[in-house]
This record gives structure tokens, C-alpha cells and sequence, in this order.
């Protein structure tokens, strides 16, 4: 029998990863498929329920505990990591798949923590198996991004450490179960899980670091540490209200800067945080409809962004470009990977017969039988907007857009086979949605396809496709800088994206000022600092022996005076 | 024969290094000598865990010096908390053995190496010394046998600078040899007795007198200055700099630790944690140095250029995890500290090891040097990464055990500034440590520089045992944690 902490699916993927460097090309490979192949075969045939138990100094840990919810997670993680282990295939990097691995893993062994001192641990692996995928790709920009995610990934892992030792000296206990506003160390740990489920103020590190990592590096980032925040979230805090209005927050402001964004990587970084924005709105309802809401939008919205991100990432790898200004024109270069660019964004714009519309829905529902109709709107809005700043505008500008500079090959058949993969896991989950349903924390019992719900989703979908059409028209959509020029009125075209740089210069010059500002704060105290505590500095040079002696003799007279 | 032989066994502990040396200065080369070094350490650490067992199983041992029975005679003394330190240091002892022989011939010149072996093994004798004895004169006396030595051993560096170090640290050594003295001698004109435990006995009788204050006073400060608790710190950074590269990783590992030994010592077993703590408020003045330890030393060993003196701004830091654990006067405090004591032992011995061996190789350890060493010297920087982890305190190290149970400790009487001390301090380490991952991973080597291969394979045997031996810890924590709960039992009595 293996020891606790070692029978543990997420063990199992986390030492696959470590053990890769060391194997030869092909061994690689098939370890990189094997482990989560197998890893998700054991989960699979793990009896919900499951726990397993270890001591560690006077507490039980759970390293293990699969219930439904944690199941959920635990076969979409196992499922990600699979395809885009496929998606990776053609890299001879060593280290990539392992930090993919160690990094699914570890998402994977948090999922299944028990217990708080576990999840932590897991919390803290995935931060650094991350930030080490940023940094494969060894670009100079890289690693300053990789610093700063990192940073923030930790602070996210030292507030998640206070809250739980706040919480675990309170109540003596250990477990990962409801925690709540109102326990201690209750705001601590949710601070923790808003900073990784990337809450609106404390999302830049996501549109900072994703679109900064390689081709096949973003594919893993964009499955694991949000989702897994996601799952701590509905875990500790389902049904706080307070995450309702945070989630309706999160689904509005970043579209905005989607439409801005040129790189369309950045686009889609901003689209994920909106997707985990209904996550969240379903996390804070609460109900059993809405938790499987939330647990089937993860599922299925794992599997679309990882499917937009995979055809972002073979044209970046195949081109060079990821920036919309510099490309367009690759539909009949790159057939298949516009084909499934354009599944992916029909799916993330709930198409029906997609999977994003069975797992929307279901969010939709528990919103709409909570009676919280400001917030139905709002996701409604959000998510017909989502074929303005996604559905249409990634596979247009980098397939259909006019531009004959490029010329290029179809993307390898690795990355073709899994984004081929993925697509059929997006259409048959539409197509299907029991499949969806049957891992679901809590048994469905809904249909999404009647005829009046597939009716209403049509008419929102063309009322927003012809919203995009008379825009797009009038020149009021803000075309990405350095755009194709179109047959368009001058004033608007200009008004507009004018209008547009206005705000981004007023913006960025907030920022400038702000972050300069602080700047010079930190500058001025680490000069501070520096000079007493740099090598010449007071508090670090050489004090001289009369200096040392007469420390004693203070400490000396300290002591007597406290004791007299 | 053989009851013989584990009856003298604590004696052994000492004889076998006191004879060890004098042998290797007749044996007057470094080759003969560095072997008898192994030799003894190894034996020594073997007799400690035989100790360390018997003590688990049987209770404490006491042993008469000469036949002459305490409290009139030499008491040796071992109980659940000094076995488990002396064990540390006869480990860290018997494996910086293994190391030294490379290290020593690059950096001691070969006529001079005899001797050098000789002091190793001096100071060693006084480190097991001053953790078996029984006697509080004993102390000051094995206390001046490993610093004497050990000024030695630090003046031997390669640089110029070593020897005003050593002059330093001695000074500043025998200054705190003096205090100490000075407390043993009010302690002995009040009661006496030089026996610790009659000492104890004949103590609250006598407790409320200036004269036993002023002796714990002077106590507190003289082993506070051989341990270099802030502001008594500053002679560590320079010695252990400019120390050869198998002294640093020795002393680093071990002198500090058995001083702050020394003082529990004092506090709880001879004058009780009820007069030291309850009475007089001294574990307040130590809780806040602590602090001030580990938030000033963190911040030095961030702007530090030079890697030894990083880690020895970071040993000044980290000696404050140890204080402020026994300062609580719980048994969960003292627990923190024990378990802290071997876990700094293991990293900061790893730590110094990994930088000798880089060392080794360059001739300096600046951060600029070692830029881009991490794939010339894979192996070193992996384990000094390892090490670097444990010190920051990531899960599966040792240095995440030492940290959680200290924050424990310090959260069970509500004291939250300190955890947040805590936090704060690691979050620094992980800057420094950071600092050097960067610069041995993501720079390029300087220009001009040759490229250079891995150290000796015994440097580097030495240094991933300890590397492993903090993982091991870091995965099963329950001995650690259980010998020095049983040690904080042993000395706070059972129910504090």
C-alpha cells in the first residue's frame, strides 16, 4: 500500500513531472500522456466519498478526499492536462512538459486536499510549477513577468497560510469544508482565493502573464490555477453573497479591454476573466443548481478557452504574430485551425449545440430561480457580448481578416489533433449535455434544449451579431491600432479609436502617475534601506570592537534595570 | 566488556576528540590527520546515537567524572534535550568531515593542515562538551575550549580579512566567556555549588537577591553574544565570511546552536522557566530581540553582494526563530526551538557547504561570479536551491516543519505580531534566497570567466546528504518533532 500523501492521483502527475526531465524524447512523450491518462482512470474508479488520512505533528491530514464536487474538478484537470500534453507533442523543451505536469498535478492534488494544511502546500506547488513555465520560455520580458506572477502567486500562498493558521488555531480544526466571511481568518482566505480566482483589482496578473508565456505554455496556464480557485471558492464560500456582485463585476469591466486589446491572446486573458466572473456569480448563489452551474461552466469553459487558446497558439507558432494588427488572411492557409478557432468561439458565445450554452444555462437558471434579476441581465448581456470581443473578433482577425503578407503552413499535427480532440469534447458536450450532467456535483435535473431556450439564445445571438454589424459598419467598433483600412466614414473610424487612445492615455497616464508615485515611494525607501543596510550601511558594515562592546555593556545595563 | 563500554560512553563523546588532537599535531600531516578527524567524528557520532537511543528508552544518564560523585565532582549529563543536540552537532560534525578534506586542501596551506584538523577537533570537544556536562564551571570551560579553537579555525581563511575577524570574534568571545564567568561566579558565591542540578536546588532560597539577578543578567548577555542575538551580532558576519569554507559550514551549523543550548540550559534547568520568565521579565527583552534579529538580519542578507555573508546576515535572522521559541516558555516554544535548532543545523550547513563547494571552484563568491553557475556546477546549485527552500520554509523542507511549529507556539498564547514577524521575515528569505537562484539560474556567465566544472564528489556527497536529510525531515516530521517535544518536556517539566 502506498503511503498517504503518495495515493494521491495529483502525486502520481507531480512525480511523472519530475522524473521527465530524465527520460529520453520518446519515453517524454508517452509519459506525458500516460500520467494523466492513468491519473484520471484512478480518479475515475475512486468511490466518491473516498478519503484517505495521514498524521502529520498532532493534526490528521487529508490528503485525499474525492466527493462530487472535488470529482468535478478533478476529471476536467485530468482531462486539460491530457490535451494539452497532446497539444505539446512536438516540443523538445525538457522542462516544459515537467513543469505542465508538476503544475496539472498539483491543481489536481489542491482539487483533492482534504484539509487546509494540504491545500496549501498544493496552492504553493502550482504557484512555483507556473511561474516556471513562464520562465521556460527564456525571454528577458518573460522573466520580469515571471517575477511579477510569481509575487503575487506567493502573497496569494502567505494570506492563504495566516487565514488557515488564524482559522485552524481558532477552531482546532482542520478540515477544508464551508469556511465563510464570518470565521476567522474567514477574509484572509478569501483574499487568498480572489487574488488566483482573479477578482476585478486583483486580476492584473492574469492579462499580465498569460499572453507572455510560450505557444503551448498559455494553454496549460489558462486550465489550472483559476479554476482551481474556482473550486476552493465554491468549497469555502458557497452561497456568500458578496461574491454576487463581485462575479456581476467581474463579467462586465474586462470586456471593455478585450475590445481594445491587439494581442489576441490578452483578448482571450480578458474573456477568461469574465468566463470566471459567472463561476463566481454562481459560487456566491449557492444553491445545488448553481454550484453544478459553476462546476459545469469550469468544465466546459476549461475545454473552449483552452480550444481558443491551442489555435492562438498554433498560429503564433506557425506565424510569429499574435498581435491582430499583424495578421488575417490564414483561413485558407490554416483550414483546420480556423475551423476549430471559429468551434471554440461559438462555443464560448454559447452557441447552442455547444458546450458553453448547457453550462451557461444552468448559470443562467439558478440566478433566475434565486430572483436576483439585475444580475441575470447583466450576465445575459455579458454573454451575448461575448461574441462581440471574442466570438467574432478572434477568428476575424486572425483568419478572415484581409492581409496577404503572410504566408504559412498548417499547424503541426500534434497541436491540429488536439485542438481536434478538444473541439469534439465541446461539440458533444453540447450535443449531449447528459454526459456533462452525469459528473456534476449534484444531480441535474434540467433540460436546456427546449424550443422556446434555443429560440431566445438564437434571437440574443443575432440581435448581438447584428449589434456587432451595424457597429462594426458605423466604424464604431475599436479596431485594434495599425487596423486594415475598410470602407468607412473618417470621422467615426477616427472618433472613435481616438476617443479610445483618449481613455487608454488618460488611463495609462493615471497609472504612470499613481505607479510613479509609488514608485518613488519605494525607491525612497529602499534607498533608505539600502544605506543602512548595504554592505557600507550601519546596520550591516563592520562596526568597529569598541561599538560591539559597548552594545553589551547597553544590553548588559537592559537587563539590570529591567530586573531591579 | 560490553556494559563497560556503554556506561563510559558519555565520557567518550569528549575523550575521543581531546585525545583525537593532540594525535594529529604528532602525526604532523594533513592526510593522516583529516582521516583520524573522520574517524573521530564518525565514532562520536555513532556514541550519540547510541545515547541519544539509551535516553529515549531509559531516561537521563548521569555520569560521574573520575568516580568523583556529584555534586562535589564533574556531573556529565544527558537528558531528552542535550542528546538531541549533541546528536546534531556529531552529525553535522562527522558528515562536514567527509567535505573537508577537498575544501581544506584548496584552502590551507598543506604544512599548516595538521593543525587545522587538531583545532577542528578541539572545537569539536568543546561543543559535545558543553552539551553533555553537568557542571556549570564545566561549561564556561568547554565554552573557552571551542572558541579559543575556533578563533583559530577562522583565522586560518585565505583572505587577509580573516584574521581581523578572529580578532574580533575573539574579543567579543571572550567578553561573553567573562559575563558568563562573571554569572557562574555570583551563582556559585550564592549558592555553593557549581552542579547544576544543587545549583537549582539551592536557588530559590537565595532567588530574590541582586546579586542571583545580576548573575542571570550577565548569563543571558554572555551566551547571547556567542550566539550573536541582535545587537550583539556583528562579529558573526565577518567570521563566518572569512572562515575557510569547511569552518563556515561547521560552526555555522553548529557553535550558535549550542550556545542558545546553553542558555535553555541556564534558564530552565538551573534557574527554573517560573523565576527566569514569571518573575523577571526576561522573556519580553527576548521576544522583541528576536524580532529585531530577524527582521534586521533578513534585510542586511538581502543588500548583501557576497553569498557567505548573505547567509550569515541570514544565520543572524534565523538564530531569531530560535530565541523567540524558547523566550515563549512553553512547551510548544521550546519544542519550535529544538526543532528549529536541528533544521537550521541541517539547512545552513547544506547552505554554507553548496557555497564552498562553489568556492572551490572560483576562488570567490560573489553574486556576480556565480553568475550563470547553475549549469556549469548543476549539481551544487541544485542542492543549494534545496536548502534555499527549506531555509524560506516551503512545504515537504524541513524549514516548513521548524515554521509551523513556531507559529504554532507563538499563536497558542495569541501573540499575532509575532506571526506576522514570522511571515514577514520568510517572505524575506525568499527575496535573498531569490536573489542568488537568479543569479546562479537566469545571468550569464561573466565575460572572462572559464567555464568550470563540478566540485569533488565528496563535497558534493556531503552537501546532498544534508539536502536530503532536510527533506526527510520535511516528510517525516514525526521524530524530529517528537525528541524535542520529549526535550522541552524534559527541561519545562511535564504540564507547562
Amino acid at each position: 500500500m502506498l503511503p498517504a500523501w503518495l495515493n494521491n492521483p495529483g502525486m502520481l502527475l507531480i512525480i511523472a513531472g519530475s522524473v521527465i526531465p530524465l527520460l529520453p524524447y520518446r519515453l517524454r512523450m508517452v509519459v506525458l500522456l500516460g500520467a494523466p491518462a492513468a491519473s484520471l482512470l484512478w480518479l475515475w474508479q475512486i468511490p466518491l466519498g473516498t478519503t484517505t488520512t495521514m498524521a502529520l505533528l498532532d493534526y490528521t491530514l487529508t490528503p485525499m478526499r474525492v466527493d462530487g464536487l472535488a470529482f468535478t474538478f478533478g476529471v476536467i484537470f485530468n482531462v486539460a492536462a491530457f490535451l494539452s500534453g497532446v497539444y505539446m507533442w512536438h516540443t523538445h523543451s525538457r522542462l516544459e512538459p515537467a513543469a505542465a505536469l508538476i503544475y496539472a498535478g498539483s491543481a489536481l492534488g489542491a482539487v483533492l486536499a482534504g484539509d487546509l494544511i494540504t491545500l496549501f502546500m498544493f496552492w504553493e506547488v502550482t504557484a512555483i510549477a507556473s511561474a516556471l513555465l513562464l520562465v521556460i520560455r527564456g525571454l528577458r520580458d518573460a522573466m520580469i513577468v515571471a517575477r511579477r506572477y510569481l509575487l503575487v502567486q506567493i502573497g496569494s500562498g502567505l494570506f492563504l497560510m495566516g487565514g488557515a493558521a488564524i482559522y485552524i488555531h481558532a477552531t482546532g480544526d482542520i478540515a477544508f469544508g464551508h469556511i465563510g466571511l464570518d470565521a476567522p481568518g474567514g477574509w484572509l482566505i478569501l483574499l487568498a482565493f480572489g487574488i488566483k480566482a482573479a477578482f476585478p483589482l486583483l486580476h492584473n496578473w492574469l492579462q499580465d502573464a498569460y499572453p507572455s508565456a510560450s505557444a503551448t505554455g498559455t494553454v496549460v496556464l489558462s486550465a489550472f490555477t483559476t479554476k482551481m480557485a474556482i473550486y476552493a471558492l465554491a468549497r469555502g464560500y458557497a452561497g456568500t453573497d458578496l461574491l454576487i456582485p463581485i462575479g456581476a463585476v467581474m463579467t462586465i469591466f474586462p470586456i471593455v479591454y478585450a475590445m481594445l486589446a491587439n494581442d489576441l491572446r490578452r483578448v482571450l486573458s480578458y474573456s477568461l476573466n469574465v468566463q470566471l466572473g459567472f463561476m463566481v456569480v454562481a459560487v456566491g448563489i449557492g444553491t445545488e443548481l448553481a454550484l453544478n452551474g459553476a462546476a459545469a461552466h469550469a468544465v466546459t469553459h476549461i475545454l473552449y478557452k483552452a480550444l481558443l487558446f491551442m489555435s492562438i497558439g498554433a498560429v503564433l507558432h506557425q506565424t510569429g504574430h499574435v498581435r491582430a494588427t499583424e495578421l488575417g488572411g490564414l483561413a485558407r492557409q490554416m483550414p483546420w485551425t480556423t475551423a476549430f478557432c471559429v468551434i471554440g468561439a461559438a462555443s464560448i458565445s454559447a452557441f447552442p449545440f455547444m458546450a458553453g450554452f448547457v453550462s451557461k444555462s444552468l448559470i443562467l437558471k439558478a440566478v433566475a430561480y434565486e430572483h436576483w434579476p439585475g444580475i441575470w441581465i447583466t450576465l445575459t448581456a455579458a454573454s451575448a457580448g461575448a461574441l462581440l470581443y471574442v466570438g467574432i473578433k478572434i477568428p476575424y482577425f486572425a483568419f478572415f481578416a484581409p492581409n496577404d503578407q503572410i504566408e504559412c503552413k498548417e499547424a503541426p499535427l500534434n497541436m491540429r489533433l488536439a485542438m481536434g480532440l478538444t473541439a469534439i469534447a465541446c461539440i458533444a458536450l453540447g450535443l449531449v449535455p447528459s454526459l456533462l450532467y452525469s459528473i456534476l456535483p449534484y444531480p441535474v435535473d434540467y433540460n436546456p434544449y427546449t424550443a422556446s431556450h434555443i429560440v431566445s439564445q438564437l434571437q440574443l445571438l443575432a440581435f448581438s451579431a447584428l449589434v456587432f454589424w451595424l457597429a462594426w459598419r458605423a466604424g464604431l467598433y475599436p479596431l485594434p491600432k495599425r487596423a486594415v483600412h475598410l470602407d468607412t466614414d473618417w470621422v467615426y473610424r477616427m472618433l472613435l479609436p481616438r476617443f479610445g487612445y483618449v481613455a487608454e492615455r488618460v488611463y495609462h497616464a493615471v497609472l504612470a502617475k499613481f505607479g510613479s508615485g509609488m514608485n518613488n515611494v519605494t525607491d525612497r525607501g529602499m534607498g533608505r534601506l539600502r544605506l543602512r543596510y548595504d554592505a557600507r550601511g550601519v546596520m550591516s558594515r563592520t562596526w568597529s570592537t569598541g561599538w560591539m562592546t559597548l552594545w553589551v555593556a547597553i544590553l548588559l545595563v537592559v537587563y539590570l534595570v529591567l530586573y531591579y | 566488556m560490553i556494559e563497560a563500554f556503554f556506561a563510559q560512553m558519555p565520557a567518550l563523546v569528549i575523550v575521543l576528540p581531546l585525545l583525537a588532537a593532540p594525535i594529529c599535531v604528532l602525526l604532523h600531516r594533513g592526510g593522516p590527520s583529516w582521516f583520524v578527524y573522520l574517524l573521530t567524528t564518525w565514532a562520536c557520532f555513532g556514541l550519540a546515537f547510541l545515547l541519544f537511543v539509551q535516553v529515549k528508552i531509559g531516561g537521563p544518564i548521569s555520569y560521574a567524572m573520575g568516580g568523583w560523585a556529584p555534586p562535589f565532582g564533574i556531573e556529565l549529563r544527558l537528558d531528552a534535550l542535550n542528546t538531541v543536540v549533541l546528536l546534531l552537532v556529531s552529525g553535522i560534525a562527522a558528515i562536514s568531515s567527509v567535505y573537508a578534506k577537498a575544501s581544506v586542501a584548496a584552502e590551507i596551506a598543506s604544512e599548516r593542515a595538521y593543525l587545522f584538523y587538531a583545532a577542528l577537533l578541539l572545537c569539536f570537544c568543546g561543543l559535545a562538551g558543553i552539551t553533555v556536562t553537568g557542571d556549570a564551571f564545566n561549561l564556561f570551560v568547554f565554552l573557552e575550549i571551542s572558541s579559543l579553537s575556533s578563533y583559530a579555525l577562522i583565522a586560518m581563511g585565505s583572505k587577509r580579512r580573516a584574521l581581523l575577524s578572529a580578532f574580533q570574534y575573539l574579543i567579543m568571545g571572550t567578553i561573553g566567556g567573562t559575563f558568563l564567568l562573571i554569572g557562574i561566579g555570583f551563582l556559585y558565591m550564592m549558592t555553593g555549588s557549581l552542579n547544576m542540578a544543587d545549583i537549582a536546588a539551592r536557588l530559590p532560597a537565595v532567588a530574590d537577591t541582586r546579586t542571583v539577578e545580576a548573575g542571570l543578567a550577565f548569563i543571558v548577555v554572555g551566551t547571547s553574544l556567542k550566539f550573536a542575538l541582535f545587537p550583539v551580532h556583528v562579529w558573526l558576519p565577518n567570521a563566518y565570511t572569512y572562515a575557510p569554507s569547511s569552518v563556515s559550514a561547521f560552526i555555522a551549523a553548529t557553535a550558535t546552536k549550542v550556545a542558545v543550548y546553553a542558555l535553555m540550559r541556564f534558564l530552565f534547568t538551573v534557574f527554573g522557566a517560573a523565576y527566569a520568565f514569571d518573575q523577571l521579565p526576561l522573556g519580553e527583552v527576548l521576544l522583541v530581540l528576536s524580532v529585531a534579529a530577524m527582521l534586521s538580519g533578513s534585510m542586511a542578507a538581502i543588500f548583501q553582494t557576497d553569498v557567505k555573508r548573505l547567509l550569515a546576515w541570514s544565520s543572524i535572522a534565523q538564530i531569531g526563530y530560535i530565541v523567540m521559541g524558547f523566550a515563549l516558555a512553553s512547551t510548544a516554544g521550546v519544542t519550535a526551538s529544538v526543532v528549529h535548532m536541528v533544521n537550521h543545523g541541517l539547512i545552513k550547513g547544506a547552505l554554507f557547504m553548496a557555497v564552498g563547494a562553489m568556492f572551490w571552484r572560483l576562488r570567490t563568491i560573489s553574486l556576480n561570479d556565480i553568475a550563470g553557475l547553475g549549469r556549469q556546477m548543476p549539481i551544487t546549485s541544485a542542492a543549494f536551491v534545496v536548502a534555499g527552500l527549506s531555509l524560506i520554509g516551503v512545504p515537504a523542507t524541513g524549514g516548513f516543519i521548524s515554521k509551523w511549529v513556531l507559529l504554532e507556539a507563538v499563536m497558542a498564547p495569541g501573540h499575532y505580531w509575532l506571526a506576522a514577524a514570522i511571515l514577514v521575515s520568510s517572505l524575506m528569505a525568499l527575496i535573498y534566497i531569490g536573489r542568488v537562484v537568479e543569479a546562479l539560474y537566469f545571468r550569464e556567465r561573466p565575460e572572462g570567466h572559464p567555464a568550470v566544472g563540478e566540485a569533488p564528489v565528496l563535497m558534493l556527497a556531503a552537501t546532498w546528504t544534508l539536502v536530503l536529510a532536510n527533506i526527510a525531515v520535511g516528510l517525516y516530521s514525526t521524530p524530529l518533532v517528537g525528541a524535542a517535544e520529549r526535550a522541552a518536556r524534559a527541561v519545562l517539566g511535564d504540564g507547562v
